[in-house]
């Protein structure tokens, strides 16, 4: 049988969250097949043919498919998944809003959010905001995933020749449709695989302040991240959010600035390499975890650090 | 129309939470308990569509043992009509939870049930998409906005890239995200009349749902420990020290 997985895209580039969950899958030890539902999609499953180490990739290129609606496409994945063992989608909202849906068509429960394998039917995930790891084992013959993509190091984007197979099966539910999106536009790398990310908080007092960011961010080729307090406050969008209920990063750098360092925000970048935090009050917990503590005033430091870098 | 509000009883947000020395479990001994903050985020959306003369009822419904009525009664403090729970030894996971809340709306036929995006103890993320899936309805996951008109539900849905807005067929399910609405605080007076509301208890065998759990937690363990890191002094210190120590700039 073998593994299945469903990949990310906006039917004209593979998401890159896409080659963390192959990883994952190939940690699983079975054969592997890719699954590119979409609407005018067949470019990404051409590159998801190039991706080493995959048998074939399955292409279902359908109007129903389209923006991944959740009801019409857990729908196709059911239906595919009977010639699979595993299903595994990286933990994106995307892969959040679909397999649920599978795994309850399936009668099995879902695995959220794995960050290893320890056996064909034994994970770890983090709970409780990353406060413990649990090791939870299956007793299900069929097993539904969602990756945690910083755990699992990408397999190469490049490399390989999968035999790419239409999948003709069209399902559409009819009853929910796509209105609209507003996606952010930026220059910058994305947050979830920047290099370095710079994130502000509360203390950044309003979204002018976070331009302060910008010069530092461009020095370093940093994606630009931000509390919850400070989406909240509206300085920043949501798609900003690092934490628990966020974005999870995990970076080579990671410098919080003029935030505080509540769990919900370290359950999103604890896993980084390195942590550097500027916060004028020494007892911030964010110091806790910070490698490098600059107890300073960050209208001060920004500007100087910028001038330094 | 009705409106179903799934609550969950969770460890509160504030408690930071320790594995027990033996690994078997995390240790709840005397931590304070509350409702899931999605969940009381739920409830607040369906007393506002109350309030807007959207909805007509709002039912608040929670799985687990007795405990759990403290948080329906919550929830009917915060103006919630009437409250039902489904008893179940302990938690069980979001599969059961989402085949027992089938059973509640197959007696109750909401047009629209909410719920929180995601628990805040098992972090799973699932239970309204699977609700979604078994009761063959639409869903609005993570949604920053809700609008019903007539028989439709526009969603607003925060996603990893920005926003994006899905018009679902009712009923339909609505999970919430933190930025959907800011609950209001109970008041004396709605805490005392929500100790006189209904509230009618369950067993699974009601529903037709029989409990099988499909996960064994085999251990919990502490995260892996970051090393104690250093204070700097200055900007100087701290760009020498990325680029000469950390080796990361
Ligand atoms: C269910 C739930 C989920 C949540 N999920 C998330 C999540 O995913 N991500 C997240 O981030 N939060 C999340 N939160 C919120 C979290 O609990 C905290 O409230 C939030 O992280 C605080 O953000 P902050 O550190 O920016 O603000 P604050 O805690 O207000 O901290 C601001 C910091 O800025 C410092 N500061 C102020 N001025 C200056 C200055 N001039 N120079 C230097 N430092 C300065 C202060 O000393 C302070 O430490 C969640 C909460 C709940 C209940
Ligand atoms: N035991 C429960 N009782 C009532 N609602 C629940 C329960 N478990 C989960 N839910 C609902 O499902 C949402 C998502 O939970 P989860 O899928 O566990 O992350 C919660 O915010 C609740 O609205």
């Amino acid at each position: 049988m073998g593994t299945l997985v469903v990949a990310e895209h906006d039917n004209a580039t593979l998401n890159p969250a896409t080659l963390n969950a192959v990883a994952a899958a190939q940690a699983l030890g079975a054969d592997i097949d890719i699954l590119v539902a979409g609407n005018g999609c067949a470019a990404v499953g051409e590159a998801a043919a190039k991706v080493p180490g995959v048998g074939k990739v399955l292409v279902a290129d359908n109007a129903a498919y389209d923006h991944a609606l959740a009801e019409n496409t857990s729908l196709l994945v059911a239906e595919l998944a009977a010639g699979y063992d595993n299903v595994v989608a990286a933990a994106t909202t995307s892969g959040k809003n679909v397999m649920p849906r599978v795994a309850a068509l399936l009668d099995v429960a879902q695995i959220s959010d794995i960050i290893s394998v320890e056996a064909a039917d034994t994970f770890k995930r983090p709970i409780y905001a990353g406060n413990v790891i649990a090791t939870v084992q299956t007793a299900d013959a069929k097993k539904v995933i969602t990756v945690r993509a910083t755990a699992f190091d990408p397999v190469a984007a490049e490399g390989g020749s999968a035999a790419v197979e239409a999948v003709d099966a069209v399902h559409d539910a009819g009853v929910s449709s796509f209105v609209g999106e507003e996606l952010a536009q930026s220059d910058r790398p994305e947050l979830t695989a920047a290099p370095v990310v710079i994130s502000g908080g509360r203390g950044m007092q309003n979204g002018d302040n976070f331009k302060l960011l910008d010069g530092i961010a461009d020095k370093l080729g940093a994606a630009i991240g931000a509390s919850r307090a400070a989406v909240d406050a509206g300085f920043v969008p949501n798609d900003m959010q690092v934490g628990q209920t966020g974005k999870i990063v995990a970076p080579e750098l990671y410098i919080a600035v003029g935030i505080s360092g509540a769990i919900q925000h370290l359950a999103g970048m604890k896993d980084s390499k390195v942590i550097v935090a500027i916060n004028k009050d020494e007892d911030a917990p964010i110091f806790q975890v910070a490698d490098y503590g600059l107890v300073a005033d960050l209208f001060e430091a920004l500007p100087e650090l910028e001038g330094k870098l | 129309m009705k409106v179903l509000v799934a609550v969950k009883r969770v460890v509160d947000y504030n408690v930071k939470v320790r594995a027990k020395a033996d690994g078997s479990d995390v240790d709840l001994n005397n931590v304070k308990m509350s409702i899931n903050p999605f969940c009381e985020i739920a409830v607040e959306e369906a007393v506002r569509l109350k309030e807007a003369g959207v909805a007509t009822e709002v039912i608040a419904v929670s799985i687990g043992d007795k405990a759990c009525q403290e948080q329906i009664r919550t929830a009917l403090a915060l103006g919630a009509d009437r409250g039902i729970q489904v008893e179940t030894d302990g938690p069980v996971e979001p599969l059961v939870v989402a085949k027992l809340l089938k059973g509640v709306v197959e007696k109750e036929e909401p047009q629209l049930v909410i719920l929180g995006k995601q628990s805040i103890d098992g972090d799973n993320n699932q239970t309204g998409q699977m609700l979604g899936a078994l009761a063959g309805m639409a869903q609005g996951t993570f949604a920053s906005e809700v609008k019903v008109d007539g028989d439709q539900v526009q969603v607003t849905r925060e996603v990893d890239g920005g926003l994006q807005t899905v018009s679902l067929k009712l009923p339909a399910i609505v999970t919430t995200d933190l930025r959907l609405n800011e609950p209001r605080y109970a008041s004396l007076p709605n805490i005392m009349k929500a100790k006189k509301k209904q509230l009618d208890v369950y067993s699974p065998a009601d529903l037709g749902v029989e409990v099988k759990q499909h996960l064994t937690l085999v251990k919990v363990e502490p995260p892996a420990e970051r090393q104690a890191g250093i204070k700097v002094e200055s900007v100087d210190e701290l760009v020498d020290k990325l680029k000469n120590e950390a080796k990361v700039i």
